[in-house]
């Protein structure tokens, strides 16, 4: 019986053997062809980045210039300068992360060296999740009821700064939580074996060796705040704004409304304008970017 | 114990540096008591920084409840006047001029014309691109183009409108003249290459997660490496493909100032690409640059159409988390 079973399972695949084909040929040209397509594909994302940079380069280069830093906005194109949105940007960052950064962070600590591992935990860190999936412009609804109405703050550098701040408070609390749980443990059993408490583990040993981490992690949260328009609009920032904010409770814009609003004027020089706005946002951001590479760069040596 | 609820770890920790207080000699007893002194302190101390935290992560339930609770009762006096299911159905939508008719389905199929051309774009670039960066590429390559992809996903939205309003534009009104000045092509295009990034960097995530031996035995039997690619690593890492899929139609639908810039502010229901039409995060914008008075219906659409918009994206995020987790394979 089994003799036989083997007889017919070779009689079988001897048949079949003689049925294949191996076409290895066309099957290496169609591998070829496909790996070129997708090595294209992959360039689509580079080739648009440069197109970009390019256009915006070549529209508003022209316009940039000291004078552009350190005017007010103006109804005429060569007069017009962005001094009021870059410091309205200031503002705006300094309290974004003065709210956002303690929260965040202390969101972290709790949720990884706190928090019963539990049901409760989980639907935080659920929620944590689907924050950061919420379209901004909903958290700018948010900001317009809560902060500018509710609150009375109005359309104000505060209210702008506390929408950002939980705009990007997922973000913070996911980076620093990374950060955090990849501090070793001997860290922490070492301080608790000498006495330590619990925070004094925290505040002494984890939070030092995690910081650089938390650090990179909020640093690119910013960045984000920075280019955010949408919100910032609903919260009352303004197009024309010719005074500098002095205060938290000041009327304000930043860089990318400013931009938003010479984009949506028809005229080309205004256009210049924008694209000159944008290399300034641009640069802005990459400063950002580059401080975060530095601190991951720099620490990461050291430990 | 008055604090019993105190997390387990804590009253350990406190529990065991009081130990050397508990017995000590009569010489060192003075400063055993020095010893528990402190350890009291410290305990409400620590009971301190545990209630501070706590606090700070409640701060991302209050957001949530905020939200919630700000969309559904202002949206609740939106539906007082109007029925939902008018809002649902009714195919025009001029809230702020009378005649006022408040039809969502020009906002919907605006945001659903514009996801589904930045979809057309961005998930067949996405996914190629991931099975090249977790298949093919060379190490080279990888280090030039996964920082580029980065770059591209941290530009802010209002550039990628400029870039759409004065580079594609042009392009596509070059190659079809009857193209209109603010189209939902245009807007399709600059979302589709926005979405790119988080597309094939979560897809390649996925792939990269399928292990090495399932790969090995495709090419023991002798597989070329497309058909390793295509035929073993696609399907095995299916379910985060259609994750990172649902999350990027997701983003597409709460994209908002490079559709505002593009796209124009005409709601409308078409299907023609070329022209103009207003989507509900659009209509968001457009509503809140003019002065609307609190309380009144026009103030009240931005929580109707913001709850709208809230909800469905909320539903794409969940469901796609679920793909991931319920068809997730496990090897191992």
């Amino acid at each position: 019986m089994n003799g036989s079973t083997n007889v017919a399972t070779i009689g079988v695949a001897r048949e079949r053997d003689a049925v294949f084909e191996p076409r290895t040929r066309i099957r290496k040209v169609r591998g070829r062809v496909a790996a070129t397509i997708s090595f294209l594909a992959t360039l689509v994302g580079v080739a648009t980045l440069a197109a970009l940079l390019a256009g915006v380069w070549r529209d508003g280069a022209g316009a940039l210039s000291l004078s552009f830093l350190t005017s007010f906005p103006s109804r005429f194109a060569d007069q017009a300068g962005l001094l009021p949105a870059l410091v309205g940007s200031l503002w705006i960052m300094a309290l974004t992360i003065a709210i956002a950064f303690p929260l965040g962070v202390g969101a972290a600590i709790w949720l990884e060296e706190y928090a019963p591992k539990g049901w409760m935990t989980s639907v935080l860190q659920t929620n944590i999740a689907n924050l950061a999936g919420v379209p901004s412009v909903v958290y700018g609804i948010l900001g317009l009821a809560l902060f500018v109405h509710t609150l009375a703050l109005g359309r104000s550098v505060l209210a702008g700064a506390l929408t950002l701040a939980l705009l990007v408070l997922p973000m913070i609390i996911i980076a620093a939580q990374e950060a955090i749980r990849a501090v070793p443990d001997s860290i922490r059993e070492g301080a608790l074996a000498l006495g330590a408490t619990r925070w004094q583990t925290v505040r002494h040993q984890v939070l030092p060796v995690a910081l650089p981490g938390i650090m990179t992690g909020t640093i690119l949260a910013l960045s984000r705040a920075v280019g955010e328009t949408a919100p910032l609009i609903l919260v009352g920032a303004l197009g024309f704004v010719p005074f500098i904010p002095s205060g938290p409770g000041d009327g304000f814009t930043v860089l990318p409304v400013q931009i938003y609003n010479w984009i949506s004027r028809p005229q080309p020089e205004f256009h210049a304008l924008a694209a000159a706005g944008i290399i300034v946002l641009l640069a802005v951001l990459l400063l950002l970017n580059a401080a975060a590479i530095w601190i991951r760069h720099h620490y990461s040596k050291r430990l | 114990m008055k604090h019993a609820d105190q997390t387990g770890i804590v009253q350990t920790t406190s529990s065991t540096a009081a130990a050397p207080g508990t017995a000590p000699t009569r010489a060192g007893r003075g400063r055993a008591v020095g010893w528990l002194h402190r350890n009291r302190r410290r305990a409400g101390g620590e009971r301190v920084a545990s209630g501070i935290l706590m606090l700070c992560a409640a701060v991302s339930i209050l957001t949530t409840v905020g939200i919630v609770t700000i969309l559904v009762t202002e949206a609740a006096g939106f539906f007082a006047r109007v029925s939902p299911i008018d809002f649902l159905t009714g195919t025009r939508w001029t809230p702020l001029a009378e005649p006022r008719n408040f039809g969502v389905l020009p906002l919907l199929a605006g945001s659903a014309l514009i996801a589904a051309g930045a979809a057309v774009i961005a998930l067949p670039v996405g996914l190629v691109s991931a099975i090249y960066l977790s298949e093919y590429a060379p190490a080279k390559v990888r280090a030039v183009v996964k920082p580029t992809l980065e770059i591209l996903a941290g530009i802010p939205t209002v550039v990628f409108g400029y870039f759409a309003l004065t580079s594609i534009t042009p392009l596509l009104r070059g190659v079809w003249p009857a193209t209109e000045l603010f189209n939902a092509a245009s807007a399709s295009i600059v979302v589709g290459i926005m979405i790119i990034p988080l597309v094939s960097s979560l897809s390649e995530d996925a792939l990269s997660a399928v292990p090495r031996s399932l790969r090995e035995g495709a090419y023991a039997l002798g597989a070329t490496r497309f058909e390793v690619a295509t035929k073993t690593v696609v399907p095995a890492a299916l379910s985060g493909i259609v994750a990172s899929f649902i999350l990027a139609l997701s983003r597409a639908l709460g994209e908002t100032m490079a559709v505002v810039i593009a796209a124009g502010a005409t709601p409308r229901l078409t299907l023609n690409p070329l022209e103009g039409v207003q989507t509900m995060t659009a209509y968001i914008v457009q509503v809140s640059q003019g002065e609307v008075p609190v309380g009144t219906i026009e103030y009240r659409t931005l929580f109707a159409v913001g709850l709208t918009l809230f909800v469905i994206t909320l539903a794409m995020n969940i469901v796609s988390g679920l793909v991931l987790r319920r068809f997730r394979k496990v090897y191992g």
